[in-house]
């Protein structure tokens, strides 16, 4: 069973349909003990980090995520579900995220239009289970203006240039976690949900 | 390379796709969810709904149809018409579509606009402009109420105030344009992308490939919102992106 974690933040019904596109048993969920007892986690989200975090805190879900995390529950962590992974965020100031990634949410530096919306390529800068059968260079659909960066560069498995070239895809092991929407990006990214799948139950099982 | 986009816009009435003619006289165009599949399988960067009805008549949108196609279109997109309280904002959002895009209700209540995109954050708050050139204004005036209604505003002005405001992008038509089938308004358009710093999707005229690049080019608009054209099946989405391509445009292919 997956549980989305459902902090109040948007668009939580897309990630579910693009799982059980796969037909994966899924429940959304505020409850620490669906968390705890998930097979896999998927941390969406758009909006405010600051305001996801006080959502997470006020719901008491922060420490199962990370009891989660810790005993090696895969999680996939979406959007601002990434940038909450981190340990702070210049769009938050005085806000602590979860910390379960080394490293800070930065302002995206560039002339060009914020927020950054649209679709954009993916360099794959390293082999990684969640970026199975997809090429280099596909295409995703981006909406954010904001990024994580971890202290520890070999965590970025994905970069895309929007002006600046920033760590879109991030790996720390049972912890993936991108920047863009692969629940709104067409067929590469139903491809991120069947790998994240593939990673918690193994290759063509049924799940 | 972020790439320019190409938006069906799926205009919808009692459940139907519909598109007129100036806003008025209108024909039936398909199943709406049929149509939205149909369109992501072809490589549409995203979808717009409007009930163009719905100020008019005052009616809800349609939360119905944004469930059943969340659950089977994993692209972007966006639902308007008749949009114009947080409450409404949240449930469509709730129902699966990505942006909402509200047009007569921030004319008549501007803080909707700061509202919602504090709330539910400006990347899904698409303000909608209708405009058309208007001689005494030296300008484009904005009008509401389905392209129905003259307001006081002068489109350039408005949307940077809409900008200032909060929204994520602007979705503008040319109420000259729109149905013509004779291009966009490149003039209108550039004007208005060229004092916003957000992306700017260019509305009404598309009638032919060339007309999609100038306002890509020429209009300097982010993304190409295109009805009938691609309803009537004049043009594939493919044909479309590998004729921007060749121009060199960057799109998704």
């Amino acid at each position: 069973m997956i549980t989305i974690i459902d902090y109040g933040a948007g668009n939580l019904f897309s990630v579910r349909k693009a799982l059980e596109y796969f037909d994966a048993k899924v429940i959304v969920s505020d409850n620490p003990t669906d968390i705890l007892k998930a097979e896999g986690l998927v941390l969406p989200g758009v909006g405010a980090f600051g305001w996801g975090m006080n959502l997470l805190e006020e719901k008491k879900l922060c420490r199962a995520i990370r009891e989660a995390v810790d005993k090696g529950t895969p999680l996939l962590g979406v959007c601002l579900g990434l940038q909450l992974l981190f340990e702070e965020s210049e769009e938050s100031p005085n806000v602590r995220g979860l910390g379960i990634i080394n490293g800070k949410v930065r302002k995206l530096q560039t002339s060009l239009p914020l927020p950054h919306i649209g679709w954009n390529q993916v360099k794959i800068l390293r082999d990684t289970p969640i970026f199975k059968g997809i090429k280099t260079e596909s295409f995703f659909y981006f909406v954010h203006s904001y990024y994580g960066e971890p202290i520890d560069e070999e965590l970025v498995c994905g970069e895309t240039n929007y002006g600046i070239t920033f760590p879109s895809a991030i790996c720390q092991n049972n912890i993936f976690a991108v920047q863009f929407h692969p629940e709104k990006s067409g067929k590469e990214g139903l491809k991120i949900y069947k790998n994240f799948l593939g990673i918690i139950y193994g290759d063509n099982t049924s799940y | 390379m972020l790439t320019k986009r190409i938006i069906p816009c799926l205009d919808v009435k009692d459940g139907r796709v519909v598109k007129g003619t100036h806003f008025i006289d209108i024909k039936d165009a398909g199943d709406p969810v049929e149509l939205a599949e149909y369109y992501d399988k072809e490589g549409a960067d995203e979808l717009v709904f409007l009930d163009i009805t719905a100020s008019l008549e005052k009616r809800k949108t349609i939360i119905e149809l944004v469930e059943k196609t969340a659950s089977k279109v994993f692209i972007p997109f966006t639902v308007g018409g008749g949009i114009g309280s947080i409450e409404e904002i949240k449930e469509i959002l709730r129902a699966g579509a990505d942006k909402v895009s509200i047009n007569t209700q921030a004319v008549r209540n501007p803080s909707l606009v700061r509202e919602a995109s504090r709330v539910f954050g400006s990347q899904c708050i698409v303000i909608a402009i209708d405009a058309k050139w208007d001689e005494d204004m030296n300008g484009w005036r904005v009008y509401i109420n389905g392209g129905t209604k003259p307001t006081n505003l002068e489109a350039v002005a408005w949307a940077k105030e809409v900008e200032r405001l909060g929204a994520g992008e602007i979705l503008l038509t040319s109420i000259d344009t729109d149905g013509t089938q004779e291009g966009y308004d490149i003039k209108l358009t550039r004007a208005v992308a060229e004092v916003v710093n957000i992306p700017v999707i260019a509305s009404g005229g598309a009638g032919r490939l060339e007309h999609i690049r100038d306002v890509l080019k020429d209009g300097k608009a982010s993304a190409a919102l295109i009805a009938s054209l691609l309803h009537y099946k004049k043009h594939t989405i493919r044909e479309i992106k590998e004729y921007l391509k060749k121009e060199g445009i960057p799109v998704r292919l």
